[in-house]
This record gives C-alpha cells, sequence and structure tokens, in this order.
C-alpha cells in the first residue's frame, strides 16, 4: 500500500521543539559547555577537558553538602511516608469531614516557597517568634541562628509542615480508590486491621506511594529556597544543603565551570536514584 | 481422590437454615415514601444445603439483601435467623458465611497457597491442618499447579476461583454467597466456571445464595430463584414455575426471551376482554377494583389458528431454532415463539391463546 507522504505534520510538531529547546535543551547544553571550561568573563573561553568533574568529585566542600543533602532527605521521607499513610488512614471518608481536611492538607501547599521560609524564620525566632519564644519559655536552649541542632530541626519540622500534606493526599486517593469489597472479604475472612493495611492496603497504594516517593524523594534533595530563606545555609555550613552550595559557588564566587560540572554531577544523581527506585518498584508490575 | 474429598467434605458439614422475617432496609435516616426503602417486606425461608438464586435488574436491592445476610450491613427493620438463631446484629466472622463478589479479591502479594491460607490462619488453625486444608481445596477448584504463584498473577477465572477457595477453605461455613461472580470472566470461561459451581454444590452440599441479573445464571445455577423488583420480592419458585406461571407482571417481562406479552385488557363477568374477544379463563373477580388489568402470555404458548385473535404481521426473525414473529393486534404488539419449521401466514393472521398459561393481572399482580 502507498501511504501519501505528508511532511506538513511537522509543522504541528515545531512549537514542543521550541518549547523544550527553550526550557530545556539550550539551558542544559550551555551547563554542559560550563562545565569542560574555563571562563574568563567577557566570553573568553578555554578548554579544561574534565577537570572540574575530577575537581568536584574530589572536593570535601562538595562530600560534605552531599552527605548534608542525603542526610536530609532520608530523614524527611522517614518523617513524611509514615505520616502521610498515617494522617491519611484516619481522615474520613465522607460527609463534611472531608472537604474540611481535604482543604487544610492543601494549605501548605498552596503557599509560595519563600514565604514558607519567611514564615518560619519568623515563627521560630527565639526572642518573638510563637514557637522560639515557647521552647526557650519551656526551658529548651533553642536558637536556630546559632546551633546547628536547632537549625536542622527547624528546617526539618517546616519541610514536613510543607510537604507532609502531598503525602497525605496521594495516599487518601489511593486508599479511596480501594473497592468496599475488599474491605467486606477481608472482614469475612477474619482479618485484623494490621492485615487489612498491610495486605490490601499497602498494596493497593503502591502506585500513589511511589509516585510520592519519586516527588519527595526529587523535591527534598533539590530543596533550596525554604533552607535560602530560613536559614541562608547555616548556621556555618550546618545547613548548606547541595543547591545552596551551588548557588554560592556559581554566583558567590562566580566559579561557573566547577559549579556546572556540580550541576551536572547533581543532575545525574537524582536522575539515577529515581530511575532504580522506579525499576524496582514496577518490577513486578509488568507481569500482572 | 474425589472420593476422598468426598468423604472429607462430609466431615465437616454444618448446615444451616436461613430465614429473614420481615426485613425492611433503607441507606436513608428517614424514610418518607416507598422509594426510600431499598428493600421492604422481606421474607425468606431457605433450607440448608439449598442453591438459591436472587434475580433481578440493577438497583432492585438484591446486592443489599446479599450483604444483610452476610452481615456486612445490619437491616432497618426485621430479623436474619440462621437455624431460628437470631444473627441481626452478629458481624461476618460470628456468622460463618462466606462472600464472593462481583470482581475477584484477591490479596495480590500473597502467593495462591497463602490466599487460601488466611482465613484459616486468622482462625488460629494448626499449620498441618491449614495445610491439608488448602490442599484438598486447590484440588478441588484446580489450582494446584499454581498454589505457589504470586496470586496477581493469575487470570480473572484463576482470581475468581481464589476467592471462592478462600470461601471453601473453612469448614465452618453456613451459606456461600455470590455478588454476581461471573461478571468480570470470559464468556467461554463462564460455562466452565458455573458447571463447577454447580458442581461443587453437588459435592458439598452447603447452602448457596447466587445473587444475578443474568436470568440464565440464574435458572441453571438454582433449586430456587427469588425474583426481586424494586426492592421487595415479586416471586419465588423453581425455575418452571417462573416461566409457566408468573406471579407479577415483571417475572413475566424479565424471565423469558423474549419476555411475556402483556397486554391491557378488561375484566368482564369472570371472563378476560381482549379487545372485544372473549378469552375462556374463568377469573375470580372477587375484589375487582383494580386500577389497571392486564392479560399475560408468554410467546411460546401463543398458536395460529383460523379463528381467534386477529393480528397483523410486522416482522419475522429466524433465529435458526425457532422464529420470533413481531404482530399487532388491537390491543397492542405481541411477540409469537413458533417452530422454525411452521409456516409463517403472511399479512394478516388469527391466533389463540393457550388457556392453560394465559393469566390476568391486576396492578401487575397475578389475579388467581
Amino acid at each position: 500500500m502507498n501511504k501519501t507522504l505528508n511532511q506538513k505534520a511537522w509543522l504541528f510538531v515545531i512549537p514542543v521543539f521550541v518549547l523544550v529547546a527553550f526550557n530545556a535543551a539550550i539551558p542544559l547544553m550551555t551547563v554542559v559547555n560550563y562545565s569542560f571550561q574555563e571562563t574568563f568573563g567577557s566570553n573568553v573561553f578555554a578548554w579544561e577537558g574534565t577537570r572540574w568533574f575530577k575537581e568536584i568529585l574530589h572536593s570535601e566542600r562538595f562530600h560534605a553538602s552531599l552527605g548534608r543533602q542525603v542526610i536530609f532527605t532520608f530523614i524527611i521521607l522517614l518523617i513524611q511516608l509514615p505520616l502521610g499513610i498515617g494522617i491519611a488512614l484516619t481522615m474520613p471518608k465522607k460527609g463534611w469531614g472531608v472537604p474540611v481536611c481535604l482543604i487544610l492538607m492543601s494549605m501548605p501547599l498552596l503557599i509560595p516557597w519563600n514565604v514558607v521560609g519567611a514564615m518560619w524564620n519568623i515563627f521560630a525566632l527565639p526572642e518573638i517568634g510563637f514557637l522560639g519564644n515557647s521552647l526557650n519559655s519551656l526551658g529548651f536552649d533553642y536558637n536556630f541562628t546559632q546551633q546547628s541542632g536547632d537549625a536542622w530541626f527547624t528546617t526539618i519540622l517546616m519541610d514536613v509542615w510543607h510537604w507532609t500534606s502531598l503525602v497525605v493526599l496521594l495516599s487518601y486517593a489511593g486508599l479511596n480508590s480501594i473497592q468496599p469489597a475488599y474491605y467486606q472479604a477481608a472482614e469475612i475472612d477474619g482479618a485484623s486491621r494490621w492485615d487489612i493495611f498491610r495486605y490490601i492496603e499497602l498494596p493497593k497504594m503502591k502506585k500513589v506511594l511511589t509516585l510520592a516517593i519519586l516527588l519527595r524523594f526529587m523535591d527534598s534533595f533539590m530543596i533550596y529556597t525554604e533552607p535560602f530563606v530560613l536559614t541562608g545555609g547555616g548556621p556555618g555550613n550546618a545547613t548548606n544543603f547541595l543547591s545552596l552550595d551551588l548557588v554560592k559557588m556559581a554566583l558567590g564566587q562566580f566559579d561557573l565551570g566547577p559549579a556546572a560540572a556540580m550541576s551536572l554531577i547533581y543532575f545525574l544523581i537524582v536522575l539515577l536514584i529515581c530511575w532504580i527506585f522506579y525499576t524496582i518498584m514496577m518490577k513486578d508490575e509488568g507481569r500482572s | 481422590m474425589n472420593f476422598y474429598i468426598l468423604i472429607k467434605i462430609t466431615d465437616w458439614l454444618i448446615m444451616a437454615k436461613i430465614t429473614l422475617k420481615d426485613l425492611s432496609h433503607s441507606y436513608l435516616l428517614k424514610q418518607n415514601s416507598d422509594v426510600d426503602w431499598a428493600l421492604r417486606n422481606i421474607n425468606i425461608d431457605w433450607k440448608d444445603g439449598g442453591a438459591y438464586a436472587l434475580l433481578g435488574p440493577s438497583g432492585c436491592g438484591k446486592t443489599t439483601l446479599l450483604n444483610i445476610i452476610s452481615g456486612l450491613l445490619k437491616p432497618t427493620k426485621g430479623e436474619v435467623l440462621f437455624d431460628d438463631k437470631d444473627m441481626t446484629t452478629l458481624n461476618p466472622v460470628e456468622r460463618d458465611i462466606a462472600q464472593i463478589f462481583q470482581f475477584p479479591v484477591i490479596y495480590d502479594t500473597m502467593t495462591v497457597y497463602d490466599n487460601l491460607a488466611f482465613p484459616l490462619k486468622n482462625r488460629g488453625l494448626s499449620q498441618t491442618e491449614i495445610d491439608t486444608k488448602v490442599k484438598e481445596i486447590g484440588e478441588m477448584l484446580e489450582l494446584t499447579s499454581t498454589l505457589n504463584n504470586k496470586a496477581a498473577g493469575l487470570t480473572a477465572d484463576g482470581k475468581q476461583k481464589i476467592s471462592l477457595g478462600r470461601g471453601l477453605v473453612r469448614s465452618d461455613v453456613n451459606v456461600i454467597m455470590f455478588d454476581e461472580p461471573l461478571t468480570v470472566i470470559d464468556p467461554h470461561l463462564k460455562w466452565i466456571l458455573r458447571s463447577k459451581l454447580k458442581e461443587l454444590h453437588q459435592k458439598i452440599n452447603r447452602t448457596m445464595i447466587y445473587v444475578t441479573h443474568d436470568q440464565i445464571e440464574a435458572l441453571t445455577f438454582a433449586d430456587q430463584v427469588v425474583v426481586m423488583h424494586e426492592g421487595q420480592i415479586v416471586q419465588t419458585g423453581t425455575p418452571v414455575e417462573l416461566f409457566e406461571k408468573p406471579k407479577h407482571t415483571f417475572v413475566g417481562h424479565f424471565i423469558g426471551s423474549p419476555g411475556m406479552n402483556i397486554l391491557p385488557c378488561d375484566i368482564e363477568n369472570g371472563q378476560i376482554n381482549l379487545g372485544g374477544i372473549k378469552l375462556p379463563n374463568k377469573i375470580n373477580t372477587k375484589n375487582n377494583n383494580f386500577k389497571k388489568t392486564q392479560v399475560g402470555i408468554r410467546p411460546e404458548f401463543i398458536n395460529f389458528s383460523n379463528d381467534g385473535i386477529q393480528v397483523k404481521i410486522n416482522r419475522v426473525s429466524d433465529t435458526g431454532r425457532h422464529k420470533v414473529i413481531d404482530a399487532e393486534c388491537s390491543s397492542g404488539n405481541i411477540k409469537i415463539l413458533a417452530n422454525s419449521s411452521t409456516q409463517i401466514p403472511s399479512g394478516s393472521a388469527h391466533i389463540t391463546f393457550d388457556q392453560k398459561y394465559t393469566y390476568a393481572y391486576g396492578d401487575n399482580w397475578i389475579i388467581e
């Protein structure tokens, strides 16, 4: 059969190409360019090969901020996932409580990130902030601008407040899509509450939880705005996470080459972890 | 092997008679009119070991009734008795029932074996007891070769067998209930599973209740079919009774293909007057204050003759085994079923109704 050759269809795809080029391909290629060269301003470049990559990979500064980042993300996932699932399980399934809970849960997600940072900054100030002041009057020696432990505590608390809702909403959607027959069958089989969670709810939530973990991993691994406003990476380098460090290197010290190399490494780490995680989670899906 | 299974099963037979007394249920807190009730005045007496079907269209209340019997729902009014013991407030575990749902309900992450063992584990049976029973049931349902596979990997009918198996492994089951269990099964497997169910019923002789909107499923499975319509039981009977003597126009309509012809008529001096023609049936006219009177005759029981009711023949469709004739008389449309070999007169013809199977209905209920 002869197919009519019609190249006009390409015209319709052009806007997408242009869009993707400007928001992804061109910026990324610029970073790739910078990562292999030394710039001296006024568009003078010198080829450096893989020097910046080697430098970053061996730099203690990078190791330290990567370490902080991994610990932070790990703690965030460890708190937000069980907490989010737990809240979703206790949320009402019908009645007036549903919209009330959903609205309450979506609120933190709707607040701009720098506002969240500013809010918590004021909230946690040791002298005048409600949290800081309360903690201090309860006898705790709390000062997130001076003590690294307190800075971590505040940053994690802020992120939990800001993002647990996402896990809650996703889990809640997953829970609501479970057919009542599953609960009825479990009731007839004499399953305990824990059995129901373990054998029905958790497996049925697998897909939304995969999504929740991926989103929370990426967002917390790339966290920038909120700690930037809250602690600015301090005290010292205590909360100097990867993205904060990256921006300091690129815009503070104007080390564009190493910063570009670091961005690429950063990007590849996120991509790699997401890919590994997704592959493991979806391993059984193809078969069923 | 089958003989051995049979003996083993009769060993653990515990049967129960099921009685429903003046049962009504509403999903609303306040009921203002009949339509607010999902179920109205249900009275049922089911013997142990019988195979029963609840038949009715979607929304007639059959699933509600089933959930009340299983204990998943508490009825608004009335009682549920198993062997004359009041079960109304007990939960499904206390009632010892098994229920198979519309779509296969399995525990995805468990193997087939663990799925079957799950209800037994929850009831605290020993490992050896569990193992014996699971293997027995696996054998019976032809799941032996897949026992160690992940349940999620099975086909729809395999999964439905697992849900069935989880009910069958338990020796204490009073009644096994099926809520349209073949909905998601492929047509060619439906036959296999259906005959399997029938076979199982004969083997284990336990009370089974089968809910369906498919008349063929109900009629082939059950000894007694309960036909439901708008929350009420309109007739209970054997498949033959439902076919030959529908007590409600809905039963006539719903059972049979094509369904019963229901035509408006007058009842005068104990006789049916159908558009000027008096039918020979004797009708008891003692309480003759119906808003609406109708005559019902199944297409199978109409014959062509030289005189009788005059009809105009509109269309004849040959299904291979028989012919379905669309005809029209002065009172409305009539469907007639005739043998494929019957010569169908064209244009106009005369028909007679088989007197034995002609019934008069007042306000949709049969007038005896």
